[in-house]
């Protein structure tokens, strides 16, 4: 190509005014090993651009994202449903329990002896329950017991 | 859409937007970090992909946001990384020095300009796209790209010779 042509290109090129087809004329001059001395101090530029459209991106595209949305809800709505299995648990759980304590009926020996006796002996066994808990709790006043046998001997 | 559909209107453009990436952000991983962000996104909206126009311009916005916010809060915390790689070439080994050298003088010095300049060359210079679609890629007017671009190309010459002369000298 002529190399007045290729100067007035280079001209409108740098005033931002050449279109695709004649940036890719420079290009290709640029590229040709018989570049004007007085023009080599562009073919670094043009080389570059031509280099630089080689990159390629070669990570994989990530498109699983969306069954690990899926499986994150899957997780949310496992949990719920979990949670909604506990709190049912201890709900039924707490509901006999405060049954259990509340099953003393009112009666009297004489009409129903049999029922008055298990009633009376429920209680009891109830007082002697906290009672025991109450001593298990002091029972390490005994270690005092023992260290003092220890010490002072008889 | 399907991921084989999605990958298809994708590969076409995926490169473009790592390069894209890497000329705002210099690093190669970090801007496989955004291509994938990018299109992870893109994946995200694939329901209203087919009512746009075009999804490669889209795309190229999407990046182009993406990179400028990540500048922006790398400039916060006060990082830079500074990465390059070149492909091989094959030429005498002098020669190829030579050009490296050059090749990569131009590299640094694209990248030295405003993110503005550095956007619009490589939109047109590297992947040549016409006035109108930077334009509409970067939310600008078309005269504002070319003056852009030509205020670009005029200080890597500008740079470029004066480097030359240094070699010369």
């Amino acid at each position: 190509m002529a190399l007045d042509n290729i100067e007035k290109l280079i001209d409108k090129y740098f005033e931002g005014e050449t279109s695709i087809a004649e940036e890719n004329e420079l290009k290709v001059y640029f590229s040709s090993p018989d570049v004007a001395q007085h023009l080599k101090q562009y073919q670094p530029i043009f080389g570059y651009f031509s280099q630089a459209k080689e990159q390629q991106f070669t990570q994989e595209i990530p498109l699983l994202t969306k069954s690990r949305d899926q499986k994150r809800t899957i997780v949310i709505w496992l949990s719920i449903a979990a949670s909604v299995v506990v709190m049912l648990g201890v709900g039924t759980f707490m509901y006999f329990e405060s049954h259990k304590s509340e099953q003393f009926v009112a009666c009297t020996p004489e009409d129903n002896p049999e029922l008055a006796l298990e009633q009376t002996q429920k209680a009891l066994a109830l007082v002697s329950e906290h009672l025991n808990t109450g001593i298990e709790s002091v029972g390490y006043l005994n270690e005092y017991e023992n260290t003092k046998n220890k010490i002072f001997k008889k | 859409m399907q991921q084989i559909e999605f990958i298809k209107i994708v590969s076409p453009f995926k490169d473009k937007l790592f390069r894209l990436a890497k000329r705002l952000l210099v690093s190669t991983e970090e801007a496989e970090d955004a291509t994938q962000e990018v299109l992870v996104k893109l994946w995200t909206k694939n329901e209203t992909l087919h009512e746009l126009k075009s999804v490669e311009a889209m795309a190229m916005t999407m990046t182009k946001n993406y990179c400028l916010d990540q500048l922006k809060s790398k400039r916060a915390s006060n990082m830079t990384i500074v990465h390059n790689n070149y492909t091989d070439n094959q030429a005498s080994l002098q020669q190829k020095l030579e050009d490296e050298d050059s090749l990569s003088w131009v590299e640094k010095i694209i990248d030295d300009l405003p993110e503005q300049q550095r956007l619009i060359v490589q939109m047109r210079d590297i992947e040549q796209y016409e006035f109108e679609e930077i334009a509409k890629m970067l939310e600008m007017n078309e005269t504002a790209v070319r003056v852009a671009l030509s205020r670009a190309r005029k200080t890597i010459r500008e740079i470029m010779t004066k480097t030359h002369n240094y070699g010369i000298g």
